[in-house]
């Protein structure tokens, strides 16, 4: 019960927020940390949960944000309709490689994930509809009421698709579900032979988790009035989605939530501070760092210190 | 007369150009208390793999209650009844003892949460482990770790236990404490297989015995003719 | 396609699959034969071209610069299995996700800071090998095509020798097998595992100097050669050296035909599709264990 309403408050703060008077800014930093939220817990469901490590987080992102192109070109789809095509659109890209490849050991999965990417960008680059190498650009709607901006309006809507992101998470962990897919993570030979249908299982998570990172694409073509292959395809979603819940911890449904919003905000103040290389940089630093030396993220930490400080006593 | 719980007809297993199993035949009564012996290598492990479904035989058939699982995957045979133990403990090492049963008593016998915990707890009482209930997996003695192996598979209500040198490597009190724990599942009905290095204990448990060398059935009798056929001694001693 | 064009593709495809082999050689052993999850080994690729990019603005020709760097890279080798496997593989549990994603940071790493140094910019080095032809008969083949292919072929020899005529050699390839066996025989198997990623790390330089000789590099090129080498990983069948000389040139020469008839967009992309077919259809490889 305490969940939902902090959800709800959660919501009712990013409203509240966007029809306040605070600086603009706020809302686009905010709203990247949000969409690197979704990223960050839809990852999670298949490789914290599950154990299987996905690289392509850049491929499911991508074709979000060009479904919700296709979608506002050829129809003018409402932003809803274009989230919610780009969630089944991803899905499904999820549900293929995973039966092609989750019957195999992890880093075969890894890999094809990194071919996904390459495949998805190519087919994309090629497409002349949706603009091709060179991209396109879009005319967004005007100001959406009630609120003074596009901008803050897609800062709210991220707020509820990381809360939906966030509950899903929730849902699958606390549930039979994640329980097959925490065996499947610890051992996954005596996960299948004591019952688990393994594949099933994991074709679930990756469908899931695919779909969410469609959902937190589409957003996207409409937050930068543009869209392009390089920058919707960029490895630094594919890096940033398995670094935040490896920094945050990858057990807890609060893990990614935590690395999202800590590395994040890092990433927001290092660019305008410093310069983007660096930024991207920090994050792969941070990744390494956090799997050698802090195997359980903050959340680990966090646990351990509640033991130190309870024994020490 | 009745039919056999399990039979394996003619069952073949290669690993590229090595082969593991050769037209391995044998069958195994219900109730029956059935050993496994062979050195090192000779297909013991090979076998199990095959009858649980982690392996997928090449040839021959392999029939359950009747029925061919041969294509069946690991889940739906060990949902049949087939469960086994492991060689080198699998524990889920990220759950607590309790825990590691309840996902066979939730995924196999279709028990809810409270259900499932709560015979979870009956089961540790039964095999002595009732007191370690809450302690994450990865911190329990090696004994301690080979009975959570046979909890976990007796979670599953099988008809039939494989059991894959559940007593390797331990002292001789503790091997009498799994033997005897071996023979009470054996009493409630359960078929059991029992692979194992240590002669003695498979001599005192068995009702009848196989032996396989590279591949292949050497002999199959009682334990006493086992340990006699000179097959058998050359097969251990390489003579 | 007329048949001159095919003839000419499937001659560049032998070369160019050749160069593919060797430069896959080095995951061959780290991968198929030690099993590390080594996603990383064309990032260290890329860096020895980079390295040998630096060499060459001091005058030095590519290939000797690429061996030259092969002692150095060794010793780079040895350091990050030491560091893989007291972080990860000593802990045993969870650590195949954690090693993944450490390898996968670790290349991450290499090409942010190549970009950091180098920009993203093409590089190239000149040699007098570089932009002459060789005109065999009606066909003109690049220099540079045949030394990258007489150096892949002696590397693929050397280390297929090495490896199974030497003590050390079939050291490696036995604890690939049978690592408890070894250890009954006395031999440490993270000292033979240490030395083999050495190795494999240090034949990665000379693929690297190879790779800037066939051509431009930029830092991203490691992530098209992570389809390229594991594909040809994958379809040799893991730890076969042979295999790896045939899966090579089936990639080379489907790629260099796919190049001509459709363009330079799409030959990537071959890599990747043979790795998800091999992996859909016969995981094992062509000539797996």
């Amino acid at each position: 019960m305490k969940f939902w309403i902090g959800m709800a408050v959660t919501v009712a703060l990013a409203a509240g927020l966007a029809l306040s008077r605070t600086n603009e800014y706020f809302f686009y930093a905010g709203f990247v940390v949000l969409q690197f939220v979704v990223l960050a817990t839809a990852w999670n469901i298949l490789g914290g949960y599950a154990g299987y490590v996905n690289f392509g987080t850049a491929a499911f992102f991508g074709i979000g944000a060009y479904t919700a192109v296709v979608l506002f070109k050829a129809a003018g789809a409402p932003l809803a309709l274009q989230i919610l095509a780009a969630a089944v659109i991803s899905g499904l890209l999820g549900f293929g490689t995973g039966l092609l490849t989750l019957r195999l050991r992890g880093i075969f999965f890894s890999i094809a994930t990194v071919a996904v990417i390459f495949i998805m960008e190519t087919a994309m680059v090629n497409w002349r509809y949706v603009g091709g190498a060179t991209g396109m650009q879009l005319l967004r709607p005007p100001v959406m009421e009630p609120f003074e901006s596009y901008t803050r309006m897609l800062f709210v809507t991220m707020a509820i698709l990381a809360v939906i992101a966030v509950s899903i998470a929730r849902y699958i962990e606390v549930s039979w579900i994640g329980r097959g897919l925490r065996a499947i993570r610890d051992s996954e030979e005596a996960a299948e032979c004591f019952g688990v249908p393994t594949l099933q299982l994991k074709l679930f998570a990756c469908t899931v988790s695919g779909a969410l990172m469609g959902a937190a694409g589409a957003a996207m073509p409409m937050y930068m009035s543009f869209i392009e292959p390089p920058s919707s395809f960029s490895l630094t979603y594919s890096v940033s989605a398995l670094a935040m819940p490896m920094i945050g911890g990858t057990s807890h449904w609060l893990g990614p939530v935590i690395g999202a919003i800590l590395l994040g905000s890092v990433q927001q103040i290092v660019t305008v501070t410093i310069s983007n290389e660096i930024n991207v940089l920090v994050v792969g630093v941070l990744l390494v760092v956090f799997v050698v030396a802090a195997p359980d993220g903050v959340l680990g930490l966090l646990k351990k210190l509640r033991w130190w400080l309870r024994s020490s006593r | 007369m009745v039919a056999p719980l399990l039979q394996v007809k003619g069952v073949s297993k290669h690993f590229g150009g090595f082969s593991a199993l050769s037209e391995v035949s044998l069958e195994v009564a219900e109730g029956e208390r059935f050993g496994l012996i062979g050195p090192n290598g000779s297909g013991k492990t090979t076998l199990i793999n095959c009858v649980s479904g982690a392996l997928r035989n090449e040839a021959g058939s392999i029939v359950f209650r009747g029925e061919e699982i041969s294509r069946l995957a690991a889940y739906q045979r060990t949902r049949r009844g087939i469960a086994r133990s492991f060689q080198i403990p699998r524990p889920f090492h990220s759950m607590s003892v309790l825990e590691n049963l309840v996902v066979p008593l939730g995924y196999v016998v279709g028990l809810n949460d409270a259900d499932a915990h709560a015979e979870a707890l009956r089961i540790l009482k039964t095999i002595g482990l009732a007191d370690k209930a809450q302690t994450p997996s990865n911190r329990l003695s090696q004994v301690e770790l080979r009975k959570l192996e046979l909890a976990r598979a007796m979670a599953a209500r099988p008809r039939l236990l494989i059991s894959d040198e559940a007593m390797a490597g331990l002292a001789g009190n503790e091997v009498d404490e799994v033997l005897k724990i071996l023979f009470d599942l054996n009493a409630t009905g359960i078929t059991i297989i029992m692979i194992e290095h240590i002669m003695q204990a498979v001599m005192r448990f068995s009702q009848r015995v196989i032996c396989l060398d590279a591949g292949r059935i050497i002999c199959e009798g009682t334990p006493a003719g086992i340990v006699k056929n000179p097959d058998v001694q050359r097969a251990y001693l390489g003579a | 396609m007329s048949f001159e064009l095919l003839l000419e593709a499937i001659v560049f495809g032998v070369l160019l699959g050749c160069f593919y082999a060797a430069v896959s050689i080095g995951l061959s052993v780290a991968f198929g034969l030690l099993d590390v999850p080594h996603v990383a080994h064309p990032a260290i690729m890329v860096l020895g071209s980079y390295c040998t990019y630096v060499l060459g603005r001091y005058g030095w020709d590519p290939i000797v610069a690429g061996i030259a760097l092969m002692p150095l890279f060794f010793l780079l080798g040895v350091a990050i299995y030491r560091f893989y496997y007291e972080s990860f593989e000593k802990r045993g549990s969870d650590a195949g996700v954690r090693g993944l994603a450490f390898f996968f940071g670790l290349a991450f790493i290499i090409e942010v800071g190549l970009i950091l140094v180098f920009g993203v910019d093409q590089r190239m080095v000149e040699a007098a090998y570089i932009g002459r032809s060789l005109a065999l008969g009606e066909f003109r083949i690049p220099w540079r095509m045949v030394v990258a292919f007489g150096v892949a072929l002696a590397l693929t020899a050397g280390l297929t020798i090495y490896l199974s005529r030497t003590f050390t050699g079939r050291a490696i390839k036995a604890v690939a097998q049978d690592e408890p066996a070894l250890r009954l025989m006395g031999a440490n198997p993270v000292r033979i595992k240490q030395w083999a990623f050495g190795i494999a790390t240090g034949v990665t330089a000379l693929a690297g100097a190879m790779l800037i000789v066939v051509g431009p590099v930029e830092p991203s090129l490691d992530r098209v050669y992570i389809g390229r080498t594991f594909a040809v990983v994958v379809l040799a069948g893991l730890g076969s050296m042979t295999g790896t000389l045939a899966a090579g040139l089936i990639l080379g020469i489907s790629e260099s035909i796919v190049l001509m008839q459709f363009g330079a967009s799409w030959a990537p992309a071959v890599a990747f599709g043979l790795l998800l077919v091999a992996l859909g259809i016969r995981p094992q490889g062509l000539f797996g264990r």
